[in-house]
Parts: C-alpha cells; structure tokens; sequence
C-alpha cells in the first residue's frame, strides 16, 4: 500500500491537526514506511487463527450494577477553560 | 401499500428506522456514576466519563442482561462473544474523542418485530442488530451568546442501537414499528421509552423507489424525537427526494436534519467528512463473552410479551383483536384489566377500561399507574350497573365522582341517593307529570313530530335527576304515546 500527500490531508483533518503543505511530502513517506514496516504481517497465514485480544489470559471484568461515583462536579470542572454554573462552557458549537 | 404518485408513475418508500434506547439501570455502562434524568449540570459524572487521563471502563453487569433481555423479546440472536470498538469524532460533549460502541461483532444479531396496522393486519419487520454503546453529554447552544454549555450528565450512560432492516414503505409502518417496539422495551423493563425525556431516540434512513426497481439512495435524517415527527419527517423526505429525481437531480448519500418548527428536513454537511469513523476493538476492554446459560437464565425470567398477552386476551376473555390490543399496549393496563376483570363481564370491563377510564387517564394527564381510580374500585362500580343499581349513564357520573373524592362507588350510591329508578309506578307517575306539562309538545307528536319522543324522555329524565332506568323510561312512554 503506498500512502499521498491527500489521504495524509485527509487523516489530519479527521485528527484535527493542522500541518503544513510543505511537510506534507515528509510525513506521507514516513507513514508509508510504518504501514510497510506493519504489511510484513500479511506474510504469516492466519485465517485459523482468531484475534488475540490480549496477551495476558484474563476475561473481561464486570461491575455490579452501583451507584459508587460522581457527585464530583468541582474535581471534574477543575481544569476547565472556561466554565459557567456547573457546566464546560466552549466556543459556540452549532449546526 | 402506500405509493406516491409523481410525474414519472407511483413511488414507493423504503424506510428504515434506527432507535437509540436508554438502557434501565442504576449505573453508567462503564463507570459508577448514576444514569438516572434530571440532576444537577456535571454532578453525575466520574473521572471515567470525563475522560480523566489513565481511568479505565468496567463494563457494568446489568446493561449486558439488558441488552441480551431485549434481544430475546425480538426473538433474535444472542452472540455469546461480541466486541466493544472504538468510533472516533470531535465533538465537545465527547470528552474521549471517541465513542465506546460495538461494531463488526454486536451482541444481538438478527430478529424480528412483527407491526399491529390498522384493521387488524399485522407485518413482520426484520431486527438486523442490537448494539451497546455510550451516550455522549448534552450541549446547550441557547444559554450564552458566544458559548456552549457542555453537561455530561448522559456521558457514558448505556445505549442500545436497535437497527431496522430497510423493511417499511410507509410512514404509518414506521410509527406502529417504533410503537410496538416501545411497548416492547416497557414489558421488558428494558427501556421506559421516554421519547421527550431522550431515553428513546429515533433516526430514520428514507429512500424513494418505483415500486420492483432496486433501492435508491438513502438519507439519513436525525433529531427525529417523537412518534409524530417520525411521521412527518419521513412524509417530508420522501417527497423531497421524489421531486428531486423527478427534476434530473440525484440524491446524495447523507445526514439530514428534521426541523420540527416547520416539518423539514436540511442537509448536515458538516457531518459529511467525519463519517469516517475509524472504527477499533477498545483496547481498553476485552471481548464480552457470556454463555448459554446466562443467556437462559434471562430467557426464564422474560415476562408475557404484547403479541402473546393480546392473544390471551382475546382467548381467554373472548375480546375483539382491536380491544386486546389496546389494553396490551402497556402491562400496567393489560395488569389493570385483569384484575378488574376477575369474576366480571369482560366485555363490559374492557369498554370500561378503554373508555371511561382513558378518557379519565387523558384528562388528568397520568398513566394507568397512578390512576385516581384504582382497579378494585372500578370493579366495584361495575357490579352496581350488573346488579341494575346503575345504569351506564349513572354510572359515569359515579365514576366522575369517584374521581373527584376518592371514594368507592358504593359509598358515593348510598351518600347521594344514586340508585336508578326501576320503579314501574315511579316512572309511570313521572312520565304522565311531563305529559300533563307538555301539552303543546304532545298535540304536535301526535300530529306526527315523531322526533319529539326523544325530548319527552330527556325530560323525564331530567325531572328524575337522571335516575330513571332509561330503558324503562322508553317503554313506559312508548306505551302511553302509543294508546
């Protein structure tokens, strides 16, 4: 798979990063790179093979179904920008 | 089926309906903070649904048995293993970036829901999955002039998408589909479907077609949030999209936006490029694995579902299909009418029930579970218009009354002299008062007004305070009128 410069555009829009036209070129390479540094796993047959979802043998934790958190607003609003009678407060966001 | 007429032959509509339900529990899907509606902005959040830097989700139990209930209510199914994938986007009542949701493997899969139309036909709509996922917050955009106010009260609350097949041509399919499958929930105690309180949400994907071609394109129309928006919206976006072909146009695959201030639906087109998602299994979470027997220990516990409660209705108590499937809309009534029901007329308690007492219901504004009038007590007031007591038209002022004082029909009979007059002689003496009053009325009855009868027992009835036997009333001037 070989990656351009729109489809690099295209994942820093989506990640909401801006970078400039002239680095474009660089970072598209780059990333290439990884994704042909990853492709090599294509080499190994897996199809009998199911997803490891960890390396450890451990099953997913549940909780009983308790109220044992919140009522924090302070802590939660602490590192606010802005905040105004208990809510984040942010640029205006509209459709 | 509904069509459409346009220029270019009959149109048909291809509806499929995508509903977000708030699950029922006391905690978050991944955190311990409550999920309940209502509270104070921020005070029902954790660091976890903040996205506070190194706090993880543990899922909770109950949206699990939640989630596999309402799979086997719509007889679908349960995938004993499935994932929780991450799907990303910006928004500021996301505080991670991204939504915990499950994708590629739910943990429901296929079902069916099968619709109550009018007149008694019935058709069955295909369930494609059900889905948990987290709620995001709530952003206010009216409260300042240049700031959204941002509360994640519902960050990380448990939802589950139930996705439709595209199996509805018409607007009236939609809504007995979102109906149905509120009533559903609300057995199930799975979701209370609160469509104005958010806890059921409703997008609808509307594309338009002449009737055997393939689909057209779709649009995606949000922010559908009642059952008669529902309706509108789609009888909007069908038209629109026919007119639009019709016209050399093309309909492009997108979001759209239901105005309910004026019935229309307008285009997203900031949503347009963040539709990629990219999607992830969570690596935070690792797959949801549960086994047969957790999956039939819920299956025992399911209550009677809607389709077989109407059915029972209608056999064991020998109702017309319409009037089972009336009370079986919601337990609480179909609960109500049983107990009520128990060594009565059926017949007679369900016009009761679905009558007089709704028209009560509506005009207070409550539900059957805080009805001011409670079954034993409505029960009561049928065994006086059995026992002749009443007659029905008594009988609502009773049941008015009742209402009004709390108290039993009984008591109210016996405190206002309420028993019907079915004394013979009594009404005889009555009606010939009228007559002997009325005799210009009476000179022109015999001359041939037959309408007056009706005013010669509205007055008899008037001159009783209402409690002669109507019946009675009608014999006994039938007879005089008659000589």
């Amino acid at each position: 798979m070989s990656l351009d410069k729109s489809t690099v555009v295209q994942i820093a829009t989506l990640a909401r990063i801006r970078v400039p036209e002239e680095e474009l070129e660089g970072l598209a390479s780059e990333m290439d790179k990884i994704i042909g540094w990853v492709e090599q796993l294509d080499e190994v047959n897996t199809d009998a093979v199911s997803p490891m979802a960890s390396v450890v043998d451990v099953k997913l934790i549940w909780r009983p179904d308790e109220v044992t958190d919140g009522d924090c607003c302070e802590r939660i609003l602490a590192n606010a920008p802005k905040k105004s009678q208990g809510f984040f407060a942010v640029p205006k966001v509209i459709e | 089926m509904t069509l459409l007429q346009g220029n270019t032959g009959d149109w048909e509509m291809v509806i499929g309906l995508e509903v977000h339900a708030q699950v029922i529990s006391k905690a978050k899907l991944f955190s311990g903070a409550a999920a309940t509606f209502g509270a104070e902005p921020n005070t029902q959040v954790s660091l976890v649904d903040a996205a506070m830097p190194g706090m993880l989700p543990v899922i909770n139990q109950i949206a699990v048995e939640q989630a596999v209930r309402t799979g086997l209510g719509l007889n679908a199914k349960i995938n004993l293993v499935s994932v929780f994938d991450r799907k990303n986007y910006f928004y500021p009542d996301l505080p991670p970036g991204y939504q915990i949701s499950q994708f590629s493997q739910p943990i429901v899969g296929h079902g069916t829901i099968i619709l109550d139309l009018d007149g008694g036909e019935t058709r069955e709509v295909g369930i494609t999955r059900i889905h948990l996922e987290q709620d995001a917050g709530k952003s206010l955009h009216d409260q300042h002039p240049s700031h959204t106010f941002v509360d994640l009260n519902r960050s990380g609350v448990a939802l589950m998408e139930i996705v439709s097949e595209p199996d509805m041509r018409s607007p009236e399919e939609a809504v007995a589909y979102l109906r149905k499958l509120r009533s559903i929930l609300r057995y199930l105690g799975t979701c209370d479907g609160n469509m104005e309180q958010g806890s059921l949400r409703c997008d609808a994907n509307v594309s338009v077609r002449h009737p055997g071609e393939e689909f057209g394109t779709r649009c995606e129309i949000k922010n559908v949030n009642s059952v008669r928006f529902v309706q509108q919206a789609i009888e909007y976006e069908a038209r629109r999209q026919i007119e639009l072909v019709e016209n050399n146009g093309v309909v492009e695959l997108e979001t759209r936006l239901f105005d309910s201030s004026n019935c229309t639906t307008r285009s997203m087109r900031s949503k347009e490029e963040s539709h990629d998602y990219r999607y992830f299994p969570d690596p935070d979470l690792l797959p949801l694995e549960i086994d047969q027997e957790f999956v039939e220990n819920i299956r025992a516990s399911l209550p009677e579902l809607p389709d077989a409660k109407k059915e029972r209705l209608m056999s064991e108590y020998g109702l017309a299909e319409e009037d089972a499937g009336l009370l079986a809309t919601e337990r609480a009534t179909a609960d109500f009418y049983e107990e009520m029901t128990k060594g009565r007329d059926p017949k007679l308690a369900c016009n009761w029930v679905t009558g007089d007492l709704f028209g009560v219901l509506n005009k207070s504004g409550v539900g059957i579970e805080e009805s001011p009038v409670s079954a034993a007590m409505l029960g009561g007031l049928l065994d006086l218009i059995s026992d002749g007591t009443l007659s029905g038209r008594l009988a609502k002022d009773v049941l008015e009354a009742m209402v009004e004082t709390g108290k039993e029909a009984a008591v109210l009979v016996k405190e206002r002299q309420l028993k019907q007059i079915t004394d013979t002689g009594v009404i005889e003496a009555e009606v010939d008062k009228v007559l002997e009053v009325h005799t210009d009325k009476l000179a022109e009855y015999k001359a041939g007004k037959d309408k007056l009868f009706g005013f010669f027992v509205g007055q008899v009835m008037k001159a009783t305070g209402g409690k002669a036997n109507p019946g009675m009333v009608n014999e006994v001037l039938k007879a005089k009128l008659g000589s």
